[in-house]
């Protein structure tokens, strides 16, 4: 009786333990997971400005802007279809180039730019993000003015 | 000629797992007890034929055979020796025979060692690691085998990549796998204990020093990893929430459990059920994590090369193994339900809610990790990051650490907490003083490293509290282990409050003969020049921080190129430099060249960092380890055998 009141006692918190720790996950996926964008998905307008996200897309041709300060670049990533401004201050990786491709941590600033927190770049052919193996083998980068 | 000797053996190691597995079967239905005596000899020559197969491999990478694929896809005759050696595992399939390796000599060493399990116990554990084995035999021989040859050897390979190329893959993935693929012994043991129905406080003591075994060789394997992304990778973190490091903490909080709760198991004859419950989760977990990293899954530097194949064969393993070892759990579950009856407020209590923290923590982790794989299945890309770690591991991992203060103190059934009370209030006003410090003269803190270091002070001094009024001579060893890695805990968790609330950045644009302040540090950027090494060349930047009492040191961070080898494209590291102080590190990365327009020298980009204690992180991580390491030296009484024989010999030597 008594072992069996005990058991019920330990179910019943392991339950409320689980279930308080279901509905903490939930809520935290919720707010937290970042979503994987692409820049058409961008200028459809499925990016809220603020919210954390990733982009994914090609460096285009020519977009390079190196800032005065030496550390801020513009460049603009593109997905063949649109293509979204992006800044990041930062030390860019090795292999971070134009017509090649990235993927960027950060989030949308209300002038329609993709301010980074960080940038990663394919690391070299034998090993790459998982999210590039997904985009056109041949992108063509639209010409940029 | 060697190859070919690594592969037979490997065949005949197959061989004998499938002989261990059939005879103890046979054994347990009633077989003849000739059977039984097979196992145990069966079972060590499958560990040493398989270490002879992974040193004949490690061989063939030694003499740069690149008439073997796996050398020549991942090895180079100008490769410094070291890295060649460290190469063999820097692999899909090497590491995988690695991994293998642990597999066959852990059972080899339970056939050796393991006196205190009933025989037909024992039996069945072996037959149970004989067919885990099995199965990897299976997936090495038919879909990784290290030992191909090409047709035409190429006159050289192509090389390791270049992040690899560092003294941390010679001893991070063998303590990794050590822990990793240990934890396959509790799996075993708990399987073996089913299916001869033998649950209980003896069951309990037997596994315990190969549960504490293979949880030492996880923390430590993690430390080292941790510590290796933190200076190798130059983004100065030391935990990136990475799916990669989430699969190697899941078994380490399963282990974790595992550790406390066969304590009670042991010590009470309580949790029975739930004890062998996380034995077959901890290695499950160790599989689940193979499964992610190397079926293609996601995409790391851990990964290697992709192949779908490979991902079907370890989902099958997995299914087969993890589905046949908790059908046999609910097959039995009537027979080792019931245990001992104890109070809420005592020491197996404690356990439990301890139990129960990092299980949701472990499920909490988990499901994060594999959240982005389901949802991209279902055609949603997202990346779960640090935010959500932090949110819902953060407080648990708190909460679990306020348990482990109270714990200790509590006593075994049930207590009054009188000497809970006792010595409560001493921790209590250590960890207000952290806390007063910290709101006073620390600026802003977020509230989560604000927390961390307070219940650290806590933790800290009531750690330390199962040792007061006690002689420590004569204080056990596993006392002695837990005091010591909670104290380890207390230590890390201190550093990582004060490494996130105080870190200091500076990232600049500098030209030679330029001052950058951080911290107390002035750092003079006195130039580059370029260097190079055996097999790449680098800029190296030369530093030089002064502190505010006047001491200078030199760091000389570099940026180095690896030419690609045969046919590669070549590949860019980092080194980042760091200078450790007491109060923490100075870490350099240096950065690409900044041409001017108007003609000035270059710039560099320079990206500094002072970590505040970071190093208390992996000392912390090193003390769990150490403590554990006690535990495990007075639980197999090591000591005590050690002991009798010494005075075993003193009489001889003394006797006429």
């Amino acid at each position: 009786m008594k072992a069996k009141h005990q058991r019920l006692i330990l179910a019943l918190v392991a339950l409320c333990g689980v279930a308080g720790a279901g509905v903490l996950a939930a809520s935290a996926l919720r707010d937290e997971a970042a979503y994987f964008r692409t820049p058409v998905e961008v200028q459809g307008g499925k990016a809220a400005v603020g919210e954390a996200m990733r982009l994914g897309g090609m460096v285009a041709k020519g977009s390079i802007e190196r800032q005065a300060d030496g550390l801020t670049i513009r460049f603009v990533a593109t997905d063949g279809k649109a293509s979204v401004p992006v800044e990041y201050k930062g030390i860019v990786p090795d292999l971070f180039g134009e017509e090649s491709g990235m993927v960027a941590d950060g989030r949308m600033r209300a002038d329609g730019t993709f301010v980074a927190d960080r940038i990663l770049a394919k690391h070299d052919e034998r090993y790459m993000p998982p999210q590039m193996g997904e985009m056109p083998k041949n992108m063509k980068a639209p010409a940029t003015t | 000629m060697i190859a070919e000797l690594g592969l037979a053996l490997l065949w005949i190691a197959a061989a004998l797992a499938c002989l261990s597995l059939v005879a103890g079967t046979l054994f347990l239905r009633g077989g003849s007890k000739d059977l039984a005596a097979l196992v145990r000899p069966a079972s060590v020559a499958q560990g040493v034929l398989t270490a002879a197969a992974f040193g004949l491999l490690i061989a063939l990478f030694v003499r740069s055979d690149m008439s073997v694929e796996l050398v020549a896809r991942n090895s180079n005759s100008l490769k410094p020796m070291i890295f060649k050696i460290a190469g063999t595992w820097g692999n899909h399939e090497g590491s995988m025979l690695l991994w293998l390796m642990i597999l066959s000599l852990s059972g080899g060493l339970i056939a050796i060692f393991e006196k205190r399990l009933r025989e037909d116990t024992l039996v069945a554990t072996l037959a149970a690691q004989a067919a885990l084995s099995l199965g990897f035999f299976a997936f090495l021989l038919f879909s990784s085998n290290p030992f191909r040859r090409l047709p035409v050897a190429p006159p050289d390979g192509q090389g390791l990549n270049p992040l690899l190329q560092d003294i941390g893959l010679a001893f991070h993935p063998p303590t990794l796998y050590v822990g990793y693929v240990g934890l396959s012994v509790a799996f075993s043991f708990a399987v073996g204990a089913l299916i001869t129905r033998e649950i209980g406080p003896a069951f309990a003591r037997a596994m315990r020093p190969w549960v504490l075994g293979s949880w030492i060789f996880l923390t430590l394997g993690i430390t080292a990893g941790s510590y290796w992304a933190y200076y190798e990778l130059g983004w100065g973190g030391w935990w990136f929430w990475d799916p990669v490091e989430n699969v190697s903490l899941v078994p380490w909080l399963a282990g974790a459990a595992l550790l406390h709760s066969v304590a009670v198991t042991a010590t009470r004859n309580a949790l029975r059920a739930w004890t062998v419950m996380l034995a077959v989760i901890g290695f499950s977990m160790s599989m689940v994590g193979t499964f992610i990293v190397r079926s293609g899954l996601l995409t790391s530097v851990h990964s290697f090369a992709v192949d779908p194949e490979r991902g079907t064969f370890l989902l099958v393993l997995m299914a087969i193994y993890i589905g046949g070892a908790l059908t046999l759990f609910a097959l039995r579950a009537g027979a080792v339900a019931e245990g001992k009856k104890f109070a809420l407020l005592s020491r197996e209590g404690s356990l439990v809610i301890n139990n129960l923290l990092l299980t949701t923590i472990l499920a909490l982790v988990l499901l994060g990790t594999l959240y982005p794989i389901v949802a991209e299945a279902m055609g949603e890309k997202i990346s779960v990051g640090p935010p959500y770690y932090n949110k819902v591991a953060g407080p648990l991992a708190l909460i679990l650490c306020l348990v482990m203060v109270a714990g200790p103190l509590l006593s075994w059934r049930k207590d009054d907490g009188k000497r809970l009370w006792s010595r409560l209030p001493l921790a209590i006003f250590a960890g207000a003083v952290v806390l007063f410090g910290l709101v006073l003269f620390g600026g802003k803190v977020g509230i989560l490293p604000l927390l961390g270091m307070t219940v650290a002070g806590v933790v800290a001094v009531a750690s330390l509290a199962p040792l007061w009024g006690r002689n420590l001579r004569r204080t056990p060893l596993p006392t002695w282990g837990m005091v010591v890695a909670h104290f380890g805990v207390a230590v890390c968790l201190a550093g990582m409050g004060a490494e996130s609330a105080f870190i200091k950045e500076r990232l600049v644009a500098a030209a030679p003969g330029e001052v950058i302040r951080i911290g107390n540090f002035s750092v003079k950027f006195a130039g580059v020049k370029p260097v190079a090494g055996p097999n790449y060349t680098a800029i190296e930047g030369t530093l030089v921080a002064t502190t505010s009492s006047g001491s200078s040191f030199t760091m000389k961070p570099e940026a180095r190129t690896f030419p690609g080898l045969m046919g590669t494209a070549p590949t860019e590291t980092n080194e980042a430099a760091l200078l450790t102080r007491p109060g923490g590190q100075l870490y350099a990365v240096l950065g690409q060249p900044v041409a001017s327009d108007d003609g000035r020298a270059d710039r560099y980009q320079i990206r500094l960092w002072w970590k505040p204690l970071v190093w208390w992180i992996w000392l912390g991580g090193a003390l769990i380890a150490i403590g554990a390491a006690l535990s495990l030296l007075g639980r197999a009484q090591l000591l005590a055998i050690w002991r009798a024989r010494r005075a075993r010999k003193l009489q001889e030597r003394f006797a006429p």
